[in-house]
């Protein structure tokens, strides 16, 4: 019996040794352990011994048992270690390929650029307002002290629908009808469509955007003018950027002023972008004009203000240096792509 | 405004370096269009006179000139210019010289041209005589004598200055500044005006020119009588009557002057008067005294349909009101814009009158506007000239007649002012300067600065009392004497400062949700488009609007760029077909577009006078992967994002630019907001595609006000669900909201979720039929169903849906 034992032992451990899946692992074990198998034949027979034999027999048999099982054990690690191998092998890939296509779609410029100056004198407390793109000539002329003979009034530079409505010049209309509708604080910024008797080439738009500021309170003055903007162009163009008050003339602010900012692409040296002045043109800015304010009723004694406007394609444009206007409203997604 | 600097020079102190005057120009408000140098990039260009002129042996149009430039042997030069004669003085561009061109003919050459001795059709040339142009001048002011050949000196040269250095000689370095004169300061459009400017940036004094007459005779009123028929639109006439006149060219240095500022020469008279109107700003005009009939001048408006011929020899129609200078019979002159032909200076006008007027601007604008012709006097006249100008200016015109010797002066001119412009003054009180400057400028400061502007300032303890020129008609109010002390100080000298206040800033609403729907199209792939708002109105046309379709309520424009931009857009659906259409033909296989913008129409409008404009939103898609559903699917996922439910389709036949099975209404709880569709293949041929585009409008205004953005908390399911997957075999006109419609309406508060997963035609259902698919999902809130409450309600779905919709039960 005893050496019935040691065969079974050698045998097994020889099949052990060849396996060489986990399948065939299975197999070994349910051969070598299975209710069917030659040990559990020996362990079953083993009532037919005395005592002492049993006793003798059933540690041998265990012991080949044990044996059995640690083989089984090691091999079963050392197999799954080389099928999961083989496993990765098989299952390599080019990583260079390409991922799934998915589109991300975009913004339009305008829209981005609008956002961001948004922000930023939103985080200066100026709230956003918006008005209409068709208004009457009273918002966009005359309540912002427009001279009857101004030349900006004309056919050949305003579009009208009647003698009194017409499509906004400038958002400033919109200043207009939020000094008519509250009384002061007032702290907005009113982007949007304006409309002026352009023909379109690359640098002149029938349509166009603007951004108008407008700030009412008591004891405003021109340092604040120039200390809000100053943050503004800084946010916009950089910490390094500095600015330049000219003295100009709009009929809603006096004193009115041009903001020149220093060049982003030479920092002030002087290159094409500026055309050698180290400056570019922003925006128009001013002290409110009286007669502006008292068209809501607002008391100009007691109150002061600033305005201010800026072209959003004109910012666009030097920002992200677009060579022509007409790209804007072509709409090709080649175009609108590149500022995802 | 062009400002020779060294004709400035003689009334006031202009800094030698450039870059600081311009600079501070700018920066108390006279900005800059530009700076032209003259006489730069001329060298060994030297004064000559021609002494012989033979014809070129080989070509008939050229002639060979000897010209004597100071040394012993003269030049032979070779040239094809008509006005040469045997004594002239001419430029004479040396063998190795350079001048800025262009050429005669030719192109102008950046960095100019450079003068090599050459043979021309076999004959040396040692150099060329130079036109005026080839020396930098523009075409536009040269004189005419002197346009179609060289340039030949009309006043006498001592032999010994006969090849010096031109440029020198003729005083032809000059820097002219381009200043941009804003419309509220028409002062400005004059040489005095710039001086002004230029003394008070500087603080340096002003010498106005001395007008005083040396003669003490004769009266104009002799010759004439002045009568204004409008007083309204004349408020003065001034006339003064020059006899014995020699109409000749002017000086040189009147010229060079003239052509710097940009006239064109003419003959002394007339470039004394473009003088004057350079120098003062006040436009002034000369009349030959034998063509003014029965000594009168009258001034009046035109007759009706007055047919006049103006000094450029073109006659035209006088639109109505337009005003005329008469004399007893005809008309002699536009008003403020141009002189008769019939009265123009000739060589051989003996007596002239010369005529000082203040016109109202808004009448010489809408009448110069009218006929199309604007000129330099007019120009100045419709921005409104201070009628205190036409006594000095006419004095310095007869003053400069006689310095020039170019006629006889009468001391007493004609004068009609009724009513004289008085100079108005305006109280200004330091502390409003100081509120509005926002820094502590003393009132001295303030005094002086004003001052500096010809201003005179009483202190009335407090205020000042401030009185203008009457020159600057724009300052009427307080603020604009601010402003005239802001600049003049100087707007770069002010600190920088926060304003005061914290106010929390806001989007609105509206804004908000517009941004949050553009983020997420972008997020669904789709890219935001931005288009014109105005459109043609053939686009309703294009997108086969009915006749009576409310999209074709067009806002129009009386004065549109073109037919293509003529009213505004009804929808924003043609915008989007033609942005597709643009991306299509570019080859773009795949495109997602939306714009979210206004659209127009000329009824509904919530103020009075303007039209409705609503906020729209619009999408197209074109490309392989795109469908019906696809773009609804967008739609949906857009609304979920903007909290907007309770939507529903409905299929709609009738919309003509969709096809017509493919089209539905939207409804927002119940109420129509727009259409989605695959749009109809004859508007996508209109639009110049060849593929099946898919496109929607809503009224996102109505959108907006449904959606909410704010989200609440809703418990976990505590308890798990029952799904059962049914296979309904329905007629093919059944549609899957109402099949969805009927298991909502049946599943009773058990039933979760209803969705449709799959839909099957072909070999395994008759003809005509479907099978639908749909997942019920069903659950308990308190407690775990049990399988046979569950088998009850769903019976009862199965049940009703037979009943309601012959759906039968399939087998998955």
């Amino acid at each position: 019996m005893k050496e019935k034992l040691s065969n079974i032992l050698t045998e097994a451990m020889t099949q052990i040794e060849g396996a060489n899946s986990l399948n065939a692992m299975e197999e070994i074990r349910v051969r070598l352990l299975g209710k069917k198998s030659p040990l559990t034949e020996i362990l079953r027979s083993m009532g037919k011994l005395s005592h002492e034999e049993r006793k003798d027999l059933g540690r041998e048999a265990n012991l080949v048992r044990e044996r059995i099982e640690e083989a089984l054990e090691m091999k079963w690690g050392e197999v799954k270690e080389k099928a999961q191998k083989e496993r990765f092998r098989l299952e390599k890939i080019d990583v260079t390929e390409p991922g799934v296509p998915y589109d991300l779609g975009a913004r339009h410029l305008i829209t981005i650029t609008i956002d961001e100056i948004s922000r930023i004198f939103m985080s200066m407390g100026f709230s956003v307002s918006e008005g209409p793109e068709v208004e009457t000539v009273f918002h966009n002329f005359d309540a912002l002290n427009a001279p009857k003979n101004h030349p900006s009034r004309d056919l050949t530079d305003t579009f009208y629908i009647t003698e009194d409505t017409l499509l906004r010049t400038q958002t400033s209309p919109v200043q207009v009808r939020t000094i008519q509708s509250q009384q002061p604080p007032i702290k907005v910024i009113s982007p949007g469509r304006c409309f002026r008797c352009d023909t379109p080439d690359a640098t002149h738009s029938p349509m166009f955007h603007q951004i108008e500021g407008l700030l009412v309170d008591e004891d405003i003055s021109m340092t604040d003018l120039k200390g809000c903007l100053d943050v503004m162009a800084k946010q916009l163009f950089g910490s390094q950027t500095k600015t330049k008050f000219r003295p100009h003339y709009f009929p809603f602010t006096e004193p009115s002023a041009e903001m020149d900012v220093s060049c982003f692409k030479c920092g002030g040296k002087g290159c094409s972008m500026c055309k050698g002045s180290g400056w570019i043109e922003i925006l128009g800015c001013g002290m409110v004009h009286p007669h502006v304010l008292e068209v809501g009723g607002i008391d100009t004694e007691k109150f002061t203000g600033f305005a201010f406007g800026m072209g959003v394609e004109r910012i666009a444009i030097l920002r992200y240096g677009v060579d022509d206007i007409r790209l804007f409203y072509e709409n090709d997604l080649r175009f609108i792509n590149q500022f995802k | 405004m062009l400002v020779p600097i060294t004709w400035l020079k003689e009334y006031t102190d202009v800094p030698d370096s450039l870059e600081e005057y311009c600079e501070r120009m700018i920066m108390s408000g006279s900005n800059l269009e530009g700076v032209h140098s003259y006489g730069q990039g001329i060298e060994k260009v030297v004064l000559g006179k021609i002494t012989a002129i033979e014809p070129h042996p080989d070509a008939e149009k050229l002639v060979v000139c000897q010209v004597n430039i100071g040394e012993k042997e003269d030049l032979h030069i070779v040239t094809g210019a008509p006005n040469v004669f045997v004594g002239a003085l001419v430029p004479v561009a040396l063998h190795g010289s350079k001048i800025p061109g262009p050429l005669h003919g030719q192109p102008k050459k950046e960095g100019g041209e450079l003068i090599q001795r050459g043979s021309l059709r076999g004959v040396l040339s040692d150099g060329m005589l130079c036109s005026l142009e080839e020396l930098g001048f523009e075409d536009k002011v040269v004189p005419v004598a002197h346009r179609e050949g060289i340039w030949i000196l009309n006043h006498t040269v001592e032999e010994e200055n006969l090849g010096s250095d031109f440029v020198k000689m003729m005083g032809l370095a000059n820097q002219v500044v381009d200043f941009e004169i804003t419309p509220n300061r028409p002062d400005c459009l004059s040489l005095l005006g710039m001086a002004r400017e230029t003394a008070a940036t500087f603080q340096v004094p002003m010498r106005y020119p001395n007008t005083a007459l040396r003669t003490t005779e004769g009266d104009s009123g002799d010759y004439v009588q002045v009568e204004i028929k409008k007083p309204d639109l004349c408020r003065r006439y001034l006339a003064r009557v020059v006899t014995d006149v020699k109409v000749k060219p002017s000086p040189w240095w009147m010229q060079k002057r003239l052509m710097l500022a940009g006239m064109r020469p003419i003959n002394n008279i007339v470039d004394i008067t473009n003088y004057v109107m350079l120098e003062y700003g006040e436009p002034i005009h000369a009349f030959d005294i034998r063509q003014i009939e029965g000594k009168k001048i009258v001034v009046d408006t035109a007759d009706p349909q007055e047919t006049f011929t103006t000094l450029d020899g073109i006659q035209r129609i006088m639109p109505p009101r337009t005003l005329m200078i008469k004399d007893g019979n005809r008309s002699i002159g536009i008003a403020g814009i141009m002189g008769g032909l019939n009265s123009e200076i000739v060589e051989d006008t003996k007596t002239i009158l010369v005529e000082a007027a203040n016109f109202n601007g808004d009448a010489i604008r809408t009448s110069s506007k009218k006929m199309g012709l604007r000129t330099e006097a007019s120009a100045r006249f419709e921005k409104g000239i201070d009628p205190n100008l036409c006594g000095v200016a006419a004095e310095r015109v007869v003053q400069l007649i006689e310095e020039l010797s170019a006629g006889k002066a009468l001391a007493k001119p004609v004068d009609v002012y009724p009513s004289p412009m008085m100079p108005t003054s305006c109280m200004v009180r330091a502390s409003r300067v100081q509120k509005i400057m926002g820094i502590h400028i003393s009132p001295e400061t303030i005094r002086e600065t004003l001052e500096r502007l010809e201003m005179v300032v009483e202190d009335r303890k407090d205020f000042f009392l401030v009185t203008p020129p009457t020159v600057r008609q724009d300052l009427v109010k307080e603020i604009d004497y601010v402003e005239e002390v802001a600049r003049i100080y100087g707007f770069d000298r002010l600190p920088v400062t926060v304003p005061k206040g914290n106010s929390a800033a806001s989007k609105t609403r509206e804004r908000m949700l517009q941004d949050l729907a553009k983020e997420t199209l972008c997020a669904l792939g789709v890219y935001e488009a931005q288009t014109y708002s105005f459109v043609s109105q053939k686009t309703a046309d294009l997108m086969r609007i009915p006749p009576s379709g409310e999209e074709r309520d067009f806002v129009q424009l009386i004065n549109p760029l073109g037919e293509e931009n003529s009213v505004m857009r009804t929808m924003l659906l043609p915008n989007i077909m033609e942005v597709l259409g643009r991306n299509y033909n570019r080859n773009r296989e795949q495109v997602r577009i939306f714009e979210l913008g206004n659209i127009f129409r000329k009824t509904g409008g919530l103020e009075e006078g303007l039209p409705l404009e609503k906020v729209s939103l619009a999408m197209g898609v074109y490309g392989k992967e795109e469908s019906f559903y696809t773009l609804k699917g967008m739609f949906i996922k857009l609304l979920e994002k903007l909290g907007v439910t309770d939507i529903t389709f409905q299929a709609n036949e009738t919309i003509e630019r969709y096809h017509p099975g493919r089209c539905g209404d939207i409804f927002l709880k119940g109420k129509p907001v727009g259409t989605l569709g695959e749009i109809h293949p004859e508007v996508v041929g209109n639009y110049e595609l060849d593929t099946r585009v898919f496109g929607l409008e809503v009224d996102f205004q109505k959108v907006m006000e449904a959606a909410e953005t704010m989200r609440y908390f809703t418990p976990l399911a505590k308890y798990p669900s029952i799904s059962r997957d049914i296979a309904l075999l329905v007629e093919e006109d059944v549609t899957v909201g109402r099949m969805e419609q009927v298991i909502r309406e049946t599943g009773t508060e058990l039933l979760e979720q209803v969705e449709l997963f799959d839909v099957y035609r072909g070999n395994q259902v008759e003809p005509g039929k479907k099978s639908c698919a749909f997942t019920l999902v069903y659950r308990g809130k308190e407690r775990t169903l049990k399988e046979e409450e569950v088998g009850l309600v769903h019976n009862e779905v199965l049940k009703a849906l037979k009943e309601k919709t012959g759906a039968m039960l399939r087998e998955i």
